[in-house]
């Protein structure tokens, strides 16, 4: 148990994938501008990041590891390279899956998070926490810890960012600065916040 | 040349750069920034996959229906990009080693879907070709520019080489850690787009609010 509360808060605080990786930037910078929409956004990551590393994972783990075949009496093949391949499509079709869901039975729900299914397709954090998980070669159930808290923690930072970026619309930037740098130079002092967590021994 | 392509080729380097101005593939930019030697395979890498998807998904646009379009560009990418991995994996272990996941990431760099859509959708194969290069050498410029400032001031060497004799080899020059850690390049992008935009005031964003101006000679006089 203790090392998967260590997994969760490594992987919400120390490891965050927005601002330590640097993931899902393009999202995190175009969609950080009101408290509400941010957070409706990191919502939907968390549960989309939920669904689809234990799903890749498992695909992972019994269809294209290293001799992962041998349930099947296969030996010797290793599909690993179409890794990459196979967790864009399982993303792809658990959003697109997860929308009609949504649609059909959750319409309030639809209403609030809909807008922002179709961007996670191509957001790389989802995709990154797949291929961290292949790369770190987690098991089922540390990639379901690692799936809620890499999405928490996204949801963490792009809420905190926008609660800074709209007090932040009322002071005096050079106008250069203005918008995208202003914005930049706010996520790296976020950044070197969240990097005070780095020292802590789990 | 002609003046269309040179006007394709360059433009997206300062005046249309995909990251300072259109805020695409901002992630990988920042991630693989802290060494050179990764940059410049991360630049090659991206510039290649761009220019090769751009050409054969405008080579195709004609015959996919729009309804599954996403997913055949998604196929094509995805295909580019793992022959790109497989193909560092083979020449250039260390690399790739270093890039961990970043190399797959390229399969959602926004560049590269950005310029399916906003131009291989609407351009012949050989123009998508020469935009994919070109958007590839805007990303490719910022992550030099980054790479180049983090790695001399972090470590003090480029590519290998000494360019700041360390105090530590008997040199002046302190390395300064922070610019290893990742908050240096947010703040280092956030610097070189205050660059641009003074350079290019026309790239300025405008303010939803401006702060009053106090009236002359009524401030202090209370």
């Amino acid at each position: 148990m203790e090392a998967y509360i260590s997994l969760f808060v490594k992987a919400v605080f120390i490891e965050n994938l927005a601002l330590s990786f640097f993931l899902g930037m393009c999202t995190f910078l175009a969609v950080s501008k009101k408290i509400s929409t941010a957070m409706g956004l990191g919502i939907a990551v968390m549960v989309v990041q939920t669904l689809t590393v234990p799903a890749n994972n498992f695909i992972y783990q019994t269809l294209l590891k290293e001799d992962a075949l041998s349930w099947l009496g296969i030996t010797g093949v290793d599909l690993s390279f179409l890794s990459l391949l196979s967790c864009i499509g399982m993303i792809a079709a658990i959003v697109q899956i997860l929308e009609m869901i949504l649609d059909k039975f959750f319409p309030a729900l639809y209403q609030a998070l809909g807008i922002f299914l179709p961007l996670i397709t191509v957001n790389c954090a989802i995709l990154a926490g797949s291929l961290f998980m292949i790369e770190r070669d987690y098991n089922f159930s540390e990639s379901v810890v690692y799936g809620i808290g890499s999405g928490f923690g996204w949801a963490l930072a792009i809420t905190v960012m926008a609660g800074v970026r709209e007090k932040l619309k009322y002071s005096d930037i050079p106008a250069a600065l203005q918008g995208l740098g202003i914005t930049f130079i706010t996520a790296g002092l976020m950044s070197l916040g969240f990097m005070a967590f780095s020292g802590i021994q789990l | 040349m002609d003046k269309e392509t040179k006007k394709v080729l360059f433009e997206p380097l300062v005046d249309n750069n995909p990251i300072t101005l259109q805020v695409l593939g901002v992630c990988s930019a920042l991630a693989v920034t802290s060494q050179m030697s990764t940059s410049l395979i991360m630049a090659m890498a991206l510039t290649s996959v761009t220019a090769c998807s751009s050409a054969a998904i405008s080579a195709v646009r004609n015959h996919a229906p729009s309804s599954i379009r996403i997913i055949v560009q998604m196929i094509i990418i995805a295909s580019l990009v793992i022959v790109v991995d497989q193909l560092l994996k083979a020449f250039a272990f260390e690399v790739s080693k270093k890039l961990s996941v970043f190399v797959g990431l390229i399969i959602t760099n926004c560049i590269v879907m950005g310029r399916a859509e906003a131009y291989a959708m609407k351009n012949p194969p050989l123009q998508s070709f020469i935009d994919g290069i070109g958007n590839g050498m805007g990303y490719s410029l910022i992550l030099i520019i980054v790479a180049l400032f983090r790695e001399t001031l972090g470590s003090g060497k480029l590519l290998g080489f000494d360019v700041l004799p360390l105090v530590k080899d008997g040199g002046w020059y302190v390395p300064n850690g922070m610019m290893l850690l990742p908050p240096s390049a947010f703040f280092i992008i956030g610097l070189i787009i205050w660059a641009f935009r003074t350079w290019k005031p026309k790239q300025v964003e405008h303010n939803e609010f401006k702060i009053m101006a106090i009236a002359h000679g009524e401030g202090g006089h209370h």
